[in-house]
């Protein structure tokens, strides 16, 4: 089932409208990435595809089952260990597993993230990206088509977020998920997504998309073309708004 | 929305400059090169903990600073500017001490005031713990009923001893009631102050994970508002403690067994200081005992799991 959304609108109290007239169309399996600068409303788009806040005007169309979501933070219950978190992921979202089927499945999904070894690690004892690993396999534990991801590797440092951009890849391709990807990183975008979306700030907005071909995976010259394309339609956007 | 947004503008740029953002479209090298360096850098990054031993300034140093009090105590005494009767020293207190205890005195005030408070205390918990989730979940109830909780949790529970005393007698339906109107309010307290210190994302984890209203209460807010709860529970003792004392220095005689605070009154009535000071150090005792032996390793057992307890002074 395809994600769609059509004149999507939202503003806060009597403010200035944070997105206004957003359309895009997501296909199943399709790994799109949100692009826009920092505080142009990704988020907001994320958490109301997420259901956690109503759109103000416009519709949208998401799998009936929500989505799954991973926060720039992997805010993981510190009262949990790895494991845990992920059980508690199962249990919420099939209330008539048992205690044995979701260690199993836990088990798999901590193997999945290649923290076999972990799971009996309380957060604090992790690093970073351990925990983002932890936080997306407890995302896919939610066993949702579409996956919802904010920002997931903002924070991590370059080769553990390099690390992580290949085990998402091969996470997408073994589960067959519909991902959407926000974030700020051109190069980040360019490199996980299928088809790039560029929002503008105030009032976001789809104002480009590019498609990432197999061409730009494998040849790094056209890869680096098509980040410089598209950050410089990202600052021509965020220019706009010096004066 | 624009299908194709590459200008041939855009593309008539220089190629040098576009040269700088060279991306990486995979990572270079073999899967089992990859897993290497993912395992060799979650090695590097976690914790590793360490266990220690017994640490004997714990021990050694509250005992040290007991010494320094007693000796302090003994000193003043013996420089005479008080009657002996009305200022005893260390050693009179214990020999009373010592004769209280062959006469099983000490044993049975003790162990009726110990009984009576943690049975009371734990009926209140009972009570607090759901009205006080309930409370906190619920904005009406917790508009309507908070500032009536707060104010119960500053009412001093001796006012309410009169009240029980003309309600129940000199019996032990006294004794708890007054222990109830101490503990309840502030475990309550204590718990909502704790809901309230959660961090809202872990409540927007949980409807994401597709909590209901039970689920959230019961598996996200209250193991988050823990240690709060747990701060709630230290208090609710002591204000337990401290409440039972009062009423029982207070409804003495009737079918009131004799308890700590009845040993109290009893030194008052003789002007025996010697038996007032045994009495007041052992409910001290009592109160220290409890924090060493309950609570203080609950809850650093609560914080270390949970990663809070580095840097910290405990």
């Amino acid at each position: 089932m395809p994600v769609v959304l059509e004149n999507l609108g939202k503003r806060f109290g009597d403010g200035a409208p944070v997105l206004d007239d957003v359309n895009a169309t997501i296909a199943q399996g399709e790994f799109v990435a949100l692009l826009g600068a920092s505080g142009c409303g990704k988020s907001t788009l994320l958490n109301i595809m997420a259901g956690l806040e109503p759109p103000t005007s416009g519709a949208l169309e998401v799998p009936s089952d929500g989505a799954a979501f991973m926060f720039q933070d992997a805010a993981l219950f510190p009262w949990l260990t790895a494991r845990g978190n992920i059980e508690l992921a199962l249990q919420l979202a099939d209330k008539s597993s048992t205690k044995a089927s979701r260690r199993e499945r836990a088990t798999e999904l901590l193997e999945l993230v290649h923290l076999g070894g972990a799971g009996d690690k309380r957060p604090h004892e992790l690093s970073g990206g351990m925990r983002q690993r932890v936080a997306l396999a407890r995302s896919l534990a939610q066993d949702r088509q579409l996956l919802l991801m904010d920002e997931p590797f903002a924070a991590l440092d370059a080769i553990t977020r390099d690390l992580l951009h290949d085990e998402l890849e091969r996470i997408w391709k073994e589960t067959g998920r519909t991902i959407v990807f926000v974030t700020h990183n051109v190069r980040e975008a360019v490199r996980l997504g299928q088809r790039v979306l560029l929002l503008s700030s105030r009032p976001g907005r789809v104002v480009a998309e590019w498609d990432v071909t197999e061409e730009h995976r494998t040849d790094a010259g056209r890869a680096g073309e098509l980040t410089g394309t598209i950050t410089r339609r990202l600052r021509e956007e965020i220019r706009r708004h010096a004066k | 929305m624009p299908s194709n947004p590459i200008t041939t503008e855009e593309r008539t740029l220089p190629v040098t400059e576009s040269k700088e953002h060279i991306t990486s479209p995979s990572l270079k090298g073999n899967a089992s090169e990859l897993r290497d360096l993912e395992a060799g850098l979650d090695n590097l990054q976690s914790d590793t903990s360490r266990k220690r031993g017994i640490e004997w300034n714990r021990v050694l140093l509250p005992v040290a600073a007991l010494v320094v009090l007693i000796l302090a105590w003994q000193f003043y005494v013996s420089l005479g500017f008080k009657r002996r009767d009305l200022v005893p020293g260390p050693l009179d207190v214990l020999t009373q001490f010592v004769t209280m205890w062959g006469e099983g005195k000490v044993q049975e005030a003790v162990w009726t005031s110990l009984q009576r408070g943690v049975i009371g205390f734990l009926i209140s918990v009972v009570i607090a713990t759901p009205v006080g989730l309930i409370l906190a979940q619920v904005a009406p109830l917790r508009r309507a009923f908070g500032p009536l909780i707060s104010g119960l949790q500053v009412l001093p529970s001796v006012a309410w001893v009169p009240a029980a005393i003309i309600w129940f007698g000199l019996s032990e339906g006294t004794v708890y009631f007054v222990v109830f109107m101490g503990a309840i309010p502030s475990i309550i307290n204590g718990l909502i102050s704790g809901v309230d210190q959660i961090p809202p994302q872990y409540r927007s984890v949980g409807t994401v994970l597709g909590a209901n209203r039970l689920q959230m209460a019961l598996q996200i807010v209250l193991p988050a508002a823990l240690p709060g709860y747990i701060g709630g529970l230290k208090q609710g003792w002591a204000f337990s403690w401290r409440s039972l004392m009062a009423a029982e220095i207070i409804a003495v005689g009737g079918t009131i067994g004799f308890g700590l605070g009845s040993l109290l009154d009893q030194g008052r009535l003789l002007s025996d200081m010697t038996i007032v000071m045994s009495a007041i150090l052992l409910i001290l005792f009592v109160g220290i005992l409890i924090e060493l032996l309950v609570f203080g390793p609950i809850e650093k057992r609560l914080l270390q799991r949970r990663g809070l307890l580095a840097g910290s002074s405990r």
